[in-house]
């Protein structure tokens, strides 16, 4: 098989893999499993998941601590927010044809998305020009920044635009829980990462991880591929603030996106593995539902992270995945190895 | 008050926050000079400082003894907690792991300790009994045509204590590092770790020692602060402790007069942007927006002099 074959059989075997999850998700639904409660819970897995894994391809995959990353959730929760307002407000006022709320939605998300990776190539440019941790401190001010103008924003907070108040949460937000319509938001965006990272930019930005000197010597071109990766991983954190604004209840404060929850995603991907998007995947939906299935531990939640933190650091530095990612096509290609008989293995080409 | 007043008043305000920033931001330079580590967890050294201060303050004022001395306390509490991060987390990771793992263990042991502190006392402000308390000194105008002069300037001894128990660390500091046997060895450490090693300077002592000083000089700062603002809350340190490090950073990290330069410029910004910044831009940017500002000066700094002000700009060999 050609290389371009095997990531085609990936690909399809990859979209079968999704459709089996989702025909479960509406089997869940339709044998009435799901009720609001889970639903909120699935749909904070979903947004999670978009936020750790573009969070990994600043960490894992360019090399450098990002402490700011709820600040470009910031960014796309409240640019989609207040699109998706204006655009339901000059559909009542008649000043606009009206449109399906899910275009709306996609509306918002793309100025969202947008308006993330654009702040991310701004703050990226100047920052990864630089070598050492300065990626960490910029991103840190950034997201204190971010929060302390949006808290003081008279349009973005109370009921938003023209009537807003500052340093109110913003409420009257457009709902957009429908399962469905999030999953394969959230598949085509892991999914792109994905693509990303197994890209010639991946290639590239994983080698100037390992050695840039040795990567700029040989001709590649090392600040733009790290704004790129940085401003997608903003971009994707945008999506993520987008899902999370539209979650369905109707708010959302500066307080949501503070320095500690930017904390908390890095822990997460810390957790999953720097260099593993399975990994991520896996620590955002199991920290997500751990404290809900754990209230009485809600307290102590963090405590616990830490500690765990400091013990995976001394034991496993890279993460508890790695740089391990899962692949149906192989898990199946195993199966199928195991049960048929061996063969004689084919002479092979030329080679030694 | 009039407008020079009002000037003499802020910036005055300003140096004595600035102060306890710069005494905190002293121990963010010297754990980065030393191990190249930016110590996230200092921040909350100050709350472990605080806490002590907490409990020990009724005491002392029970026994009749001076409150102030608490900051021995203090600063007793902060070293062994400081050395004990040192030797119980960032020591066994720096062995074994890359300097990425490393500053992830300091941003864990900043959560442990936050949460720890909340687990122990709760999440509720914890009141801090006043520890000096001296009479504020009024500077009053003319009386032409009124039965009472006005107050033209109140000055809290506090800022004035504050600023000269501050400025006599700071200068103290310094000539341990400069002069000291001790200081000297740090100073080779923060250079060579191999060859000091070879020298037969103790390494990892060295470290410790480093880490032992920080922390005691965020003990005196949580003195300082909570004299100033008596209330101790778990979550006290980060704000205080990010400020400072953008202090750091501004003054050159791994500079120790730089911090303290840094420490004081910072508290001037935030002051004279508190009181003047909605006047000068017409109400635009109101002084809610100080914090943003300290923010952004980190963001200038690095883009424009990464090296900070005091900071060596030292290329790195291939």
């Amino acid at each position: 098989m050609t290389k371009r074959e095997q990531s085609l059989s990936g690909l399809i075997v990859g979209i079968i893999g999704l459709c089996v999850v989702c025909l479960a998700l509406y089997a869940a639904d339709a044998a009435g499993i799901l009720n609001d409660y889970y639903r909120g819970i699935i749909v904070q897995c979903l947004f999670t998941i978009v936020l750790v894994t573009s969070l990994n391809l600043t960490i894992g995959f360019l090399g450098q601590i990002a402490l700011g990353h709820a600040g470009f959730m910031a960014i796309g929760a409240y640019t989609s927010a207040l699109v998706t307002k204006l655009m339901g407000n000059a559909i009542k006022a008649g000043t606009m044809m009206p449109v399906a709320p899910l275009v709306q939605f996609f509306i918002g998300l793309l100025c969202g998305a947008l308006m993330a990776a654009l702040f991310g190539l701004l703050l990226g440019i100047p920052a990864l020009r630089l070598r050492g941790d300065y990626l960490a401190i910029i991103t840190l001010g950034f997201g204190e920044i971010i929060r302390v103008v949006i808290q003081n924003l008279k349009f973005a907070g109370g009921r938003g635009l023209a009537q807003g108040q500052a340093g109110q949460a913003l409420i009257g937000i457009m709902k957009m829980d429908n399962l469905y319509i999030l999953f394969w938001i959230v598949a085509l965006c892991v999914g792109l990462m994905f693509a990303f990272i197994r890209s010639k930019y991946g290639r590239a930005i994983v080698a100037i991880r390992e050695d840039d000197i040795a990567t700029g010597s040989v001709g590649v071109n090392n600040t733009f591929y790290k704004v790129l990766t940085f401003s997608l991983s903003a971009l994707f954190a945008g999506v993520a603030g987008v899902l999370f604004a539209h979650r369905g209840l109707n708010t959302i404060s500066h307080n949501d996106f503070s320095f500690l929850k930017s904390t908390e995603f890095v822990i997460m991907v810390v957790l999953g593995g720097m260099g593993s998007l399975t990994g991520s995947v896996i620590a955002a939906i199991s920290l997500s539902i751990l404290p809900e299935m754990l209230r009485s531990f809600a307290n102590y939640r963090m405590l616990v992270y830490s500690v765990l933190l400091v013990i995976i650091m001394i034991f496993r530095p890279i993460g508890l995945c790695g740089k391990y990612e899962f692949s149906l096509l192989r898990v199946i290609r195993k199966g199928i190895a195991l049960a048929s008989p061996p063969h004689k293995q084919s002479p092979s080409k030329g080679g030694i | 008050m009039n407008g020079l007043m009002l000037f003499i008043q802020q910036t005055i305000n300003g140096l004595r926050i600035g102060s306890i920033y710069a005494l905190i931001a002293l121990g963010y330079t010297m754990v980065y000079g030393i191990i190249r580590l930016i110590n996230f967890a200092h921040g909350d050294f100050i709350m472990v400082g605080g806490y002590t201060l907490v409990f020990t303050v009724p005491l002392l004022l029970a026994a009749g003894v001076p409150a102030w001395i608490a900051v021995v306390a203090a600063v007793i509490a902060c070293a062994v907690v400081g050395v004990l991060v040192e030797k119980l987390a960032y020591s066994p990771v720096r062995k074994r792991g890359t300097k990425m793992s490393t500053l992830i263990t300091a941003i864990a042991m900043s959560l442990f300790l936050e949460n720890l502190a909340q687990a122990l006392f709760g999440p509720n402000a914890k009141p801090v009994k006043t520890i000096f308390s001296v009479s504020p000194i009024l500077i009053y105008g003319s009386a032409e045509g009124m039965s009472e002069p006005p107050v033209l300037l109140r000055l809290d001894t506090n800022t004035f204590l504050t600023i000269f128990i501050g400025v006599a660390v700071m200068v103290g500091l310094f000539l341990f590092v400069k002069y000291t046997k001790s200081g000297q060895a740090m100073r080779a450490v923060s250079e060579d770790k191999n060859a000091a090693s070879l020298m037969g300077i103790h390494v990892n002592r060295t470290i410790s020692l480093t880490f032992a000083i920080g922390a005691g000089l965020a003990g005196v700062a949580s003195l300082m602060y909570a004299a100033q603002y008596p209330a101790v809350t778990t979550t006290m340190g980060s704000m205080l402790g990010l400020k400072a490090f953008v202090a750091a950073v501004l003054g050159g990290i791994g500079s120790i007069p730089g911090a303290m330069l840094g420490g004081i410029v910072i508290g001037i910004v935030e002051s004279l942007s508190k009181a003047y910044i909605s006047t000068v831009t017409g109400g635009i940017i109101t002084s809610a927006f100080s914090d943003a500002i300290v923010f952004s000066i980190l963001i200038i700094v690095l883009l424009v002099k990464p090296a900070g002000i005091l900071g060596k700009n030292i290329g790195e060999k291939v």
